[in-house]
């Protein structure tokens, strides 16, 4: 009897806390489908009286968004393409290749996981400066085309998969190359599509330095537009909403249809590391 | 592992085909890791003994060496010390704040009798995955002093309306709660796997010696998390010594009275704003040795835990 109490008890529990999670989202999407001023009245409405889409039209019309969007998305595939490419290959040659000096250099690389980002930021605007980089897609992509993270996770991946299959490979006379792309990238497919969820979100969901570099508002990314938009909109509440569920949105939907392999990446050498 | 290590030993440096794709597959990535990661940080490094400013910016030749004095200028800066308050107040209140809600949700989501798991486990997760630029402008309407949902709630349990974000007594919590909602998600997925991975002969045993629950927790499940806590510590304090977006976005400026000015925002305004960038990484410097002081003292505390 005890027991079912405490059943119930948790139960209670999880669910209000999940009713608390859920809320600011819910009130987000709810509040971008209020008519103009409906958001901010006192009492509050949870959820609108008449849908409207206005604000939706808005978005991509008076607030140019809809570029915004373009260049978040140009970005972050950009991101994930070329760091995906370049991560996989450093990750397998750590993993799967004899190399003097291997670990020693995959323990610098390891050490320089705890240096902050922030501390690279004001040289590096200075160097893309001076290459004509500043306010550029470039110049956004470039910094985060290889990860150490990123490089990190293939090489745990990779050293899990047996080294006859390199042998057999080479043994028919497989290059180098080919062994990569035609052996091991298909095993590896599992922590690609990890990594590349991850490197997508993250770079969607980037502000600082996308902030930074980019100076002209036909170049900005949502969240920098959005950062923008609310000094001047401070008062258009379900604007301002309707243009978070559309930054929003698309990574949720993201997460929400791979979130098994997202989940799995999260814990890759936390608990046995 | 064990078998790439065995073979790693007759042939360590490997065959010369061998040795150059290895260098042919590494080059573009370490070569850009170097270029746009380290080569910057050793420069900030540079930047940090100069006086590089605005004058600077337009024509190199105006740019001096000033050995320390950048850091001299900062250490006796009301700002920059009001800075590092905010910070370490929301890492050190915010970080184990995070970590306890996220351990008692994982332990629920965990519990044996617990149903719909995968459900609870994805809405806890959702806001992790979100863009904190877009959630912390949702809050900030939510933390309106007059419409907001917050303050409607807390009215229906006899609290007057707070000014969340415009009262500096406030405006800290403000964030510090957003970044909990935000972040402890993340940390409950590490604290599961942690709980999965304890085996169950050992409540078995505990039970049968007739261990109450509590006893269990305390005994069992804390002691085998030792490893999981000292993890989730050191990257929730690195994440949260870099507060940036959310007070960027909520109080800009720095907040009522400098509240919420952080560290990483006081490198932005000096650097990014007003161009003092040699001073800028100099704070970037002083950022750096906290967070790595921080990981060192809980890798140390661990250490001492375990022996």
């Amino acid at each position: 009897m005890r027991n079912r109490g405490g059943t119930i008890a948790i139960h209670v529990v999880l669910i209000v806390a999940a009713i608390l999670t859920v809320l600011p989202l819910v009130w987000m999407v709810s509040a971008s489908l209020m008519p103009t001023g409906q958001a901010i009245t006192d009492p509050p409405h949870l959820f609108p009286t008449q849908i409207t889409f206005e604000h939706y039209r808005e978005l991509f019309t008076r607030l140019n968004l809809g570029r915004s969007f373009f260049n978040t998305l140009l970005i972050a595939l950009s991101v994930t393409v070329l760091s995906l490419f370049f991560n996989s290959m450093a990750g397998y040659a750590f993993a799967k290749l004899r190399f003097r000096g291997r670990e020693r250099i995959f323990a610098v690389l390891l050490a320089a996981l705890a240096i902050p980002v922030q501390v690279a930021m004001l040289p590096l605007f200075l160097m893309l400066k001076s290459m004509h980089m500043v306010n550029t897609y470039w110049g956004v992509i470039i910094p985060g085309m290889a990860s150490i993270f990123g490089i990190f996770l293939v090489r745990q991946f990779m050293l899990t998969l047996p080294d006859e299959l390199l042998d057999a490979a080479r043994i028919d006379g497989a290059g180098e190359f080919r062994i990569y792309w035609s052996v091991i990238m298909p095993l590896a497919r599992p922590i690609l599509v990890t990594l590349a969820i991850f490197t997508f979100m993250g770079s969607w969901n980037d502000f600082m330095w996308p902030l930074i570099v980019l100076s002209d508002d036909s170049r900005y990314t949502l969240p920098v537009a959005m950062a923008n938009l609310v000094g001047e909109h401070a008062q258009d509440v379900e604007l301002m909403m309707a243009s978070a569920v559309l930054t929003v949105l698309p990574v949720l939907v993201l997460f929400l249809a791979l979130q098994r392999q997202y989940i799995a990446g999260l814990t890759v050498g936390s608990v046995k590391g | 592992m064990k078998r790439s290590d065995a073979r790693a030993i007759p042939l360590m440096s490997g065959t010369q085909p061998e040795r150059r794709a290895a260098l042919l597959f590494l080059a573009p990535a370490l070569g850009l890791i170097l270029v746009f990661f380290l080569l910057p940080v050793v420069a900030a490094l540079f930047l940090s003994i100069t006086d590089f400013d605005l004058y600077a910016l337009g024509d190199t030749d105006n740019i001096r060496m000033v050995a320390f004095q950048n850091y001299g200028r900062l250490l006796s800066s009301a700002v920059f010390w009001t800075a590092m308050r905010n910070t370490l107040v929301f890492a050190a209140v915010g970080g184990p704040l995070t970590v306890v809600i996220a351990l008692t949700a994982a332990i629920l989501v965990n519990a044996k009798t617990t149903r719909f798991k995968g459900l609870f486990r994805t809405i806890f997760f959702a806001p992790v995955v979100t863009t904190l630029v877009a959630v912390a402008i949702v809050w900030r309407f939510l933390y309106h002093p007059k419409f907001g949902l917050i303050n409607e709630v807390l009215g229906w349990f006899g609290v007057g309306a707070v000014d969340w974000l415009g009262d500096p007594r406030f405006a800290m919590a403000a964030i510090i709660i957003l970044a909990i909602w935000k972040n402890f998600g993340y940390t409950m997925i590490i604290f599961l796997a942690g709980l999965q991975s304890i085996p169950e002969e050992l409540y078995e045993a505990a039970r049968i010696d007739g261990a109450s629950a509590w006893k269990q927790f305390r005994h069992i499940t804390i002691p085998m998390l030792g490893p999981t806590f000292a993890l989730v510590g050191i990257i929730t304090a690195i994440g949260y010594l870099q507060l940036f977006a959310e007070p960027y976005v909520m109080t800009p400026n720095g907040g009522p009275l400098n509240s919420t000015l952080s560290v990483v925002m006081y490198m932005y305004q000096e650097g990014f704003k007003w161009w003092n960038m040699g001073y800028a990484a100099a704070v970037a410097f002083v950022l750096f040795l906290v967070i790595a002081a921080s990981s060192l003292v809980q890798l140390q505390l661990q250490r001492m835990r375990r022996a």
